[in-house]
């Protein structure tokens, strides 16, 4: 401590003490920096209509994001393996699940379904995301469908 | 009638807080006459408020559907409990309860600051009143809740099924008071920032406000995330979701407040930075409230939003906020920094805690905005999830977890790190061991789990470095120790308290995240399934109606492995009036850890169930209840800062009984 303490009162002016304070300071701001944007660049997951699958197509085995409608009398299950279609209107992907889906899971409804495209053209999905409400429909699902002008505001897919 | 009254109480509510904000603010240096005015007005502002609301509830309660808000959300058949709740189940009712909340901070200053300087007083309840006209204001010109319909129905529409638990009757309430509690710290800071009146004194006024807030926001998003964990039904207890970033942002905003009002409060030093993290954590608090409300971000929370009320939230939070900083910015050179100290030190760990806090603020902000920002500018949709923000969030906590045991050690001004790192020697030995020995047992089933459990056990360990070292354990007579050990000031034990909650937290978090186990799988009635050495019988199925609802019910006997046998309901609700479904888990608890189940629609004969094992998943929320315990415990410590030393002779005798 004393040694220690002497070196620094001889060693550190207040000038130098600040400076190294700002340094750090630097040092960890732009460590903080580069993580947030390499994780940016690798970890963030885009958002995909079938028509945008089939008008461009997704890398197999890249995580995306897909939403549309559930196509209506499309889902069938099978023990725990659920197959739905999702559309847009214009295109459809099939789309696979393991589990048990959310409750506001429903034909006709919107959907938002997590996963990745196989090497079959099939769409495997890791989560569907759930929802709180049905009259609530993600807004990039909703961007989607006004896209292919399927868009009706009550939700009432006749 | 009464409805009548409530929306006649808060329009004069409103317009009493536009006066006192007008007094107090432009007329703060007329003294003490004004500051009784203020202190009267902030009283009745609560009453008003407080008349208002109960209008809500009593609407509510007796299921008056003239009112809009209850024919939309309510139900006679709902129990009392939900009725209740359901009031600040929706936009306009939650406004109000903000509100509330608001007033009621403003009244508590009233009544326990008369203390202050007449000048702070007065700008503080003026800041404070401004608030108020201004969510008052909003509240009654965009999002009235005292609508009356000129045909009333029959029966009301319901609560969103998923809202009727006890969860919301709880969550909201702490959330707010949290929240909103912030902005005693935002007027505060306004006040000096006005007045040029900022020194120690003003760090000692503020930190129990901010403490508080911030024991209410820890309880509330505790609270959230336990209510999210049991009621969604998957398992799940924190998804980077934006409502929950947008209420974790002002927690992290107000944990580094607690920590850098310490700074000021002791040595006069980071003023600057005090006042400006004052004026973030309210920011966040706002944003935290409204952002989702605009309608600008896409949340699972979202309430019905539409776009003309978001240009007006989004205006007025850009003027308040806006006008707070332009404000800092003015003023903030004139404040003179003072209190010098040596980069190694307590001051400057506490620096270091700030840092890594408001980095971590800015990564979960910048994760949260922005999908908007790329969509707003290049039209392009994307997500950011979870990935993100376990990396970012994960690796910025870990150097704040590494140094956090050094900070109580570190003495001010100047210290010696390798006196330090020696009182932690036995923690480290102790939090390496355990790692070792629960790794060789458990598994290692994720490659950072280990560096996660020596973290936790670190700082869990670390955060009692400081008593032991106080009491001087093991170097004198153990009765000594144990009279030093009730000696020891209430402030020390909170932060020890604090540190090892955190310390909890973070061990749930490493445990469940490491060695969760799943299953999913499909059953008959009268079928097994095993796991994590649980076994599971499907024994029965059946319909079961509850008051306002159907339950397909699972009946299933989970046998542990220790022998006991446990019944477990696992439910599929379906809502009488709204026909919406919802899955109602079922959660047995095993010591710390729980196991989770979730039926599946059935098909035919068949159910899919799905089962999580989750490994001492309590710790994160028993680390969370000691936080906030420490929290407690550092307010009762209050009177000792003043630094009466008759007082803490008999506060230590109390203690000691």
């Amino acid at each position: 401590m004393s040694m220690s303490g002497a070196v620094r009162r001889k060693g550190w002016s207040r000038k130098q003490k600040r400076l190294a304070i700002i340094a750090g300071l630097g040092l960890v701001l732009a460590l903080a920096a580069a993580l947030v944007l390499t994780a940016l660049r690798d970890q963030i997951v885009f958002f995909y209509s079938p028509t945008e699958i089939a008008a461009r197509g997704v890398e197999p085995g890249q995580s995306i994001r897909l939403g549309g409608l559930v196509k209506e009398g499309s889902w069938t299950r099978e023990g725990q393996e659920n197959t739905f279609i999702v559309t847009d209107g214009a295109s459809e992907i099939t789309a696979q699940y393991r589990g048990i889906l959310p409750d506001l899971f429903r034909e006709g409804q919107g959907v938002v379904a997590e996963g990745a495209i196989g090497p079959d053209g099939g769409f495997t999905a890791s989560n569907v995301l759930a929802k709180h409400d049905e009259n609530y429909l993600p807004r990039e699902v909703v961007d989607a469908l006004k896209a292919q002008g399927e868009w009706r505001p009550e939700g009432d897919p006749s | 009638m009464t409805i009548e009254i409530g929306h006649f109480s808060l329009i004069l509510a409103s317009a009493l807080a536009l006066v006192s904000a007008f007094g107090g603010l432009v007329l703060w240096r007329r003294g003490e006459r004004l500051a009784a005015i203020l202190a009267q007005s902030a009283l009745l502002q609560f009453l008003l408020v407080g008349i208002a609301f109960a209008a809500l509830v009593q609407a509510f309660v007796v299921s008056d559907f003239s009112l809009a808000l209850a024919a939309n959300n309510s139900h006679s058949l709902k129990p009392l409990i939900y009725k209740i709740s359901g009031v600040w189940g929706n936009h306009e009712g939650s406004l109000v309860l903000w509100i509330l909340i608001l007033v009621l901070f403003g009244a508590l200053v009233a009544a326990f600051g008369r203390r202050l300087p007449d000048d702070l007083f007065n700008l503080v309840q003026g800041t404070q009143s401004l608030l108020v006209a201004a969510f008052g204001a909003f509240t009654l010109f965009t999002s009235n809740p005292f609508e009356r319909l000129t045909q009333p129905p029959l029966e009301g529409a319901d609560l969103n099924p998923v809202l009727q638990d006890i969860g919301l009757a709880i969550h909201p309430p702490l959330l707010y008071a949290g929240y909103v509690g912030f902005s005693i710290c935002f007027s505060f800071a306004i006040a000096a920032l006005v007045s040029g009146r900022i020194d120690q004194a003003w760090a000692r006024w503020v930190r129990p406000w901010t403490m508080l807030s911030w024991i209410f926001l820890t309880l509330g998003i505790a609270m959230g995330s336990y209510w999210a964990y049991y009621e969604l039904g998957w398992g799940g207890w924190w998804f980077w979701d934006p409502v929950e970033n947008a209420s974790f942002m002002p927690w992290l905003a107000g944990t580094a407040l607690l920590h850098s009002a310490l700074v000021m409060e002791k040595r006069n030093a980071l003023k600057i930075w005090t006042i400006f993290l004052s004026i973030i954590t309210f920011s966040l608090s706002l944003l935290g409230t409204f952002l989702v409300r605009s309608g600008v971000l896409t949340s699972v929370h979202t309430f019905a939003s539409d776009p003309t009320r978001g240009l007006v939230i989004l205006t007025m939070l850009a003027v308040l906020i806006g006008g707070a900083f332009l404000l800092f910015a003015m003023r903030a050179s004139a404040l003179r920094q003072g209190g010098l100290f040596a980069p190694i030190s307590r001051e400057g760990a506490l620096i270091l805690n700030n840092l890594f806090l408001a980095t971590a603020i800015g990564a979960i902000l910048v994760g949260t905005l922005y999908p908007l920002l790329l969509d707003a500018l290049v039209g392009t949709s994307i997500s950011v999830g979870a990935p993100f923000f376990d990396l970012t969030f994960g690796a910025l906590m870990a150097p704040l977890l590494l140094v956090l045991p050094f900070g109580p050690l570190l003495p001010w001004k100047r210290a010696d790190l390798v006196a330090a790192g020696q009182r932690l020697m036995g923690a480290a030995a102790l939090a390496v061991f355990l790692t070792i020995l629960i790794s060789a047992l458990g598994g290692i089933s994720i490659s950072l789990a280990p560096v996660g459990l020596l973290l936790g056990f670190w700082v869990l360990f670390g955060s009692f470095a400081e008593i032991i070292e106080r009491a001087r354990i093991g170097r004198i007579p153990a009765r000594e120790s144990v009279r030093r050990l009730m000696g020891l000031p209430r402030s020390i034990w909170a932060t020890a308290l604090g540190h090892m909650g955190l310390g909890l937290t973070v061990l749930g978090i490493v445990s469940v995240t490491a060695w969760e186990t799943e299953l999913v799988t499909t059953l008959n009635p009268g079928e097994s399934a095993e796991l994590a050495g649980y076994e599971i019988t499907f024994e029965d199925f059946a319909q079961v109606p509850g008051p306002n609802y159907m339950a397909d019910t699972g009946i299933f006997a989970v046998t542990a492995p220790g022998g006991q046998v446990a019944h477990l309901h696992a439910e599929r609700r379906s809502y009488v009036a709204s026909g919406m479904p919802t899955t109602e888990a079922a959660i047995e608890t095993y010591g710390l850890s729980q196991l989770y189940l979730q039926l599946g629609e059935p098909l035919a004969d068949t159910h899919v169930l799905r089962v999580w094992h989750k490994p001492y998943i309590l710790l994160i929320w028993i680390g969370t209840l000691v936080m906030s315990g420490a929290g407690v415990l550092s307010l009762t410590d209050r009177r000792l800062r003043f630094g009466a030393p008759k007082q803490a002779r008999r506060h230590s005798i109390e203690a000691a009984e």
